[in-house]
């Protein structure tokens, strides 16, 4: 069991190492001093409190999509679908809160009613792509995919036709609610104390609910057999779509919050990829919660602190993209040599 | 083509499945392989034909050594077999098929091709339309195809591996005339099959493997006594047996038929009673195990109506028959009763009725612990299941099914496990049939089937007999059954 550790630890820093090897090179490719590169990163992202706070608003919806993920992962599926479901989490939202800024609803009231819409249409979402798998037979990444180009075209139509602003309608979203219908932010900032608290919120119950629970147990098992999961008595399809409403909630979650939270309106391009990155926070945590609130902090980072690069070196924007990329391809690549090294040390025996 | 095999051996982990096994087929025969499932027949004809090579031996093909690396050597030496699946692309036309293996040119030259097709098809006539698409075919067309194509790409060797399954009496007549023109233009055909009239019917000589081994070589005439006997060995000798069946019944099927693409098994009708064991004897694929599944509602059955201590479940889910005390143990262990990287105490959670939200470990591990006792189970409850041996998961699976059983499904429950586990694993199960419950089994084991059982159902190509008392039942009357001797004109070739 010990040499065992040893090997899979080893593996897993050579796989870093040579994400990072690869980055340095690409770097230097492009003309940066690597190191300072790096440095700028690290700066941009926890130089000032102001850079602080715009990795934990990052945070919140990567939790929220990580946790998700790691629930129909749990069952063997792949959600590719999460960005349409935190399009479709948003959108609910904005029509909640459109809806009823005009009553004499409290805001409050408003507010969490619009989360839970957000909820519900992120759940709807993903059901549908659940219920075209389960009964349809259409492969959840097909359907997910296909359903996530469906809700940027909602969005758009939403954005420049019936809910356009007043006057001129442009990519930049919906008209801005009232103040009043804002999550309070922390020390002015868009940081929203409460969106942070449901994002820890949901990865800690998920973490709970996979390692804990029968609903977990079952899940796990539908996951590496549902035939065997079947035999034993566990009703396969019905807990294959409720994982697939749960994850659709937490990106609907993710959703509600980046309208209440963070932009306070509708905007094209609401979900930031944020559906995406979960996935890969997930293939690179290899799918075990307790990793997923660092790893998904070291991706916000990434994010945030590579944002100046642009600026700073004439590094393409999308430059802290191609380092998780690389990381999770390499890690995955570190792990499948692993399982070739273990077995062929097995085999002489 | 004269084929010489020589000194063929093959193991596969621990079973040796063709062991120094020597024979020679002259060009112009119908040589049949017969012989029961796991005999190794099928290992000696893919190693002839490339799909697997042998761990020691010779191929010698008119005299000539010849090394056979991949179906696609095995052809360039004139060696071609027809596996028991049709290995053809549905979705594309026969023509296509039929020109798909050819080495050669980017461009083929379809006209010339379609008229070569056509030629040889007459000759064998079989009426195929060239531009037909495959999966409108039946699966005796599609063999015919497979034959065509293997001659055209140069066959003179050709392997038919049960072909006479899932074909009706009219192709398996143009069939056999289509084998014995094959033969007589000096092509060498080898038959393997465990239907003895069939062998009896169509082979110049035969052949019988038993367990790895070449036990005997005869030639017609044929004496069905003495093949049966070489398949399935001397007469077994059967233990003291204690059958526990009671008055009442608790399964009641009528008019039960089950299909698939294949083969169809219509109209069984049967009761059984609470503690009896019902043993389903046959050659594999010859109905059986269509027939188990939809008993416990894994699959549905096409007509007929199932009753479960007289309540009607026909079209019912499995969960519905499980709720009721039905219980399906699969072949396939790991693939389909355990679950990989999960642990014993895991699958005992998992098996268990469920109590609150959270799951309750050291309970969990209590019950596991008890159970790994209680069943001799070599391993720890923090074990995963594909850590356990074979014997091991057997017990496990048992282990998993709760008290209270009404019916019991068991595929091949005591396939691959030693004696001892074969043992322990049929004293449990006989300890269920005292406490009432009613045992349904699949074994291709004819000791297993008449040490075990009360009654017997035996498949042939989808023709069941009625259920026969197994104390009044003979090895060998059960071998030519399952070999498709000694039916009643009435039923056998139903399945056709």
């Amino acid at each position: 069991m010990k040499k065992n550790t040893w090997i899979n630890l080893s593996f897993q820093i050579g796989a870093l190492l040579l994400a990072l090897l690869i980055t340095t090179l690409l770097i230097v490719a492009a003309g940066a001093p690597p190191f300072k590169t790096y440095l700028s990163i690290l700066k941009g992202s926890f130089g000032s409190t102001q850079n602080v706070i715009a990795v934990l608003i990052a945070w919140s919806p990567l939790l929220l999509t990580t946790a998700g993920v790691l629930v129909t992962f749990a069952a063997g599926l792949w959600n590719i679908g999460m960005e349409g479901q935190i399009v479709l989490g948003a959108i609910f939202t904005t029509w909640l809160l459109r809806l009823l800024q005009i009553t004499s609803v409290p805001p409050a009231l408003i507010i969490a009613l619009g989360i839970l819409a957000g909820m519900i249409g992120g759940a709807l979402w993903a059901a549908l792509a659940g219920v075209l798998k389960t009964f349809g037979g259409v492969n959840e990444i097909f359907g997910g995919l296909g359903l996530n180009f469906v809700a940027t075209a909602l969005t758009l139509y939403l954005v420049f036709g019936p809910w356009k602003r007043p006057g001129v309608a442009s990519m930049s979203g919906t008209q801005p609610f009232d103040q009043k219908l804002w999550l309070p932010g922390f020390l002015g900032s868009d940081l929203s104390p409460i969106a942070l608290g449901l994002s820890v919120l949901a990865i800690v119950a998920v973490f709970i609910l996979l390692h804990n629970t029968h609903f977990g147990l079952r899940l796990k098992a539908i996951g590496k057999n549902p035939k065997a999961a079947y035999l034993m008595g566990v009703p396969t399809w019905q807990y294959s779509l409720f994982a697939f409403l749960l994850c659709g909630a937490l990106a609907g979650l993710a959703g509600a919050l980046q309208v209440t939270g963070q932009y306070h309106r509708l905007l094209p391009n609401i979900s930031s990829g944020y559906g995406f990155l979960g996935l890969l926070v997930a293939m690179l945590i290899n799918y075990q919660a307790v990793w997923a609130a660092p790893v998904a902090l070291f991706f916000a980072a990434l994010n945030i602190g590579g944002i100046q690069l642009q600026i700073l070196y004439k590094l393409p924007f999308s430059f802290s993209g191609v380092l998780q990329d690389l990381l999770v391809l390499l890690v995955l690549m570190g792990e499948g040599a692993r399982q070739r090294f273990v077995k062929n040390e097995q085999e002489p025996q | 083509m004269n084929v010489e095999l020589k000194d063929i051996h093959k193991t596969f982990g621990a079973v040796h499945a063709n062991v120094g096994i020597n024979l020679v087929v002259p060009a112009g025969t119908i040589q049949g392989i017969l012989g029961e499932n796991g005999a190794g027949k099928s290992t000696l004809m893919k190693i002839l034909s490339g799909f697997i090579q042998a761990d020691k031996g010779e191929i010698i093909l008119d005299g000539q050594p010849a090394i056979i690396r991949s179906p696609a050597d095995a052809i360039r030496h004139g060696v071609g077999m027809l596996h028991q699946d049709p290995m053809d692309f549905p979705p594309m036309r026969i023509i296509d098929n039929f020109i798909l293996g050819r080495k050669g040119g980017l461009l083929a030259h379809h006209a010339s091709v379609v008229k070569e097709f056509k030629q040889l098809a007459e000759q064998f006539s079989f009426s195929l339309a060239p531009d037909a698409y495959v999966d409108s075919l039946t699966v005796g067309e599609r063999q015919q195809l497979e034959i065509l194509r293997l001659i055209w790409l140069g066959a003179s060797v050709l392997i038919f591996d049960e072909p006479t399954t899932g074909i009706s009496a009219a192709q398996k007549t143009k069939l056999f005339a289509a084998l014995r023109l094959l033969a007589e233009q000096g092509k060498t055909v080898l038959f393997v099959s465990h239907k003895l009239e069939e062998v009896e019917d169509l082979c110049h000589r035969v052949a019988v493997l038993r367990q790895g081994y070449l036990v005997g070589e005869t030639q017609p005439p044929y004496s069905t006594h003495k093949l049966v006997e070489m398949m399935f060995g001397k007469a077994i000798s059967i233990g003291r047996r204690n059958p526990c069946a009671a008055a009442n019944t608790v399964l009641n099927l009528q008019d039960f038929s089950v299909e698939n693409y294949k083969l169809k098994v219509l109209d069984v009708s049967l009761d059984v009673r609470y503690g009896e064991v019902i043993g389903l004897a046959g050659m594999e694929g010859s109905g059986q195990d269509l027939f188990l599944r939809p008993v416990g509602g894994l699959t549905r059955n096409m007509g007929g109506k199932i009753k479960l201590n007289g309540h009607d479940l026909t079209g019912r889910s499995y969960h519905v028959f499980k709720k009721r005390g039905v219980a399906f143990l699969p072949a396939a262990r790991l693939e389909e009763g355990l679950i990989i990287s999960l642990d014993l105490t895991e699958h005992f959670i998992l098996a268990e009725e469920t109590s609150g939200f959270f799951v309750n470990r050291d309970k969990g591990r209590k019950l596991a612990q008890e159970r790994i006792q209680e069943f001799n189970i070599r391993g720890t409850p923090a074990n995963t299941v594909e850590s356990l041996s074979g014997g091991n998961q057997q017990r496990a699976l048992l282990a998993l099914l709760r008290t209270k059983l009404t019916l019991l499904l068991l595929e091949h429950p005591t396939r691959g496990l030693d004696i001892e586990s074969t043992i322990y694993i049929w004293k449990r199960l006989k300890e269920r049939c005292q406490q009432g419950t009613a045992i349904l089994f699949v074994s291709s084991d004819l000791e297993e089937i008449l040490q075990y059982s009360d009654r017997v159902l035996v498949f042939f190509s989808g023709s069941v007999t009625p259920p026969l008392d197994a104390i009044t039942l003979t090895t060998e009357k059960l071998g030519e059954l399952i070999g498709g001797k000694g039916w009643p004109q009435s039923t056998s070739g139903k399945g056709a």
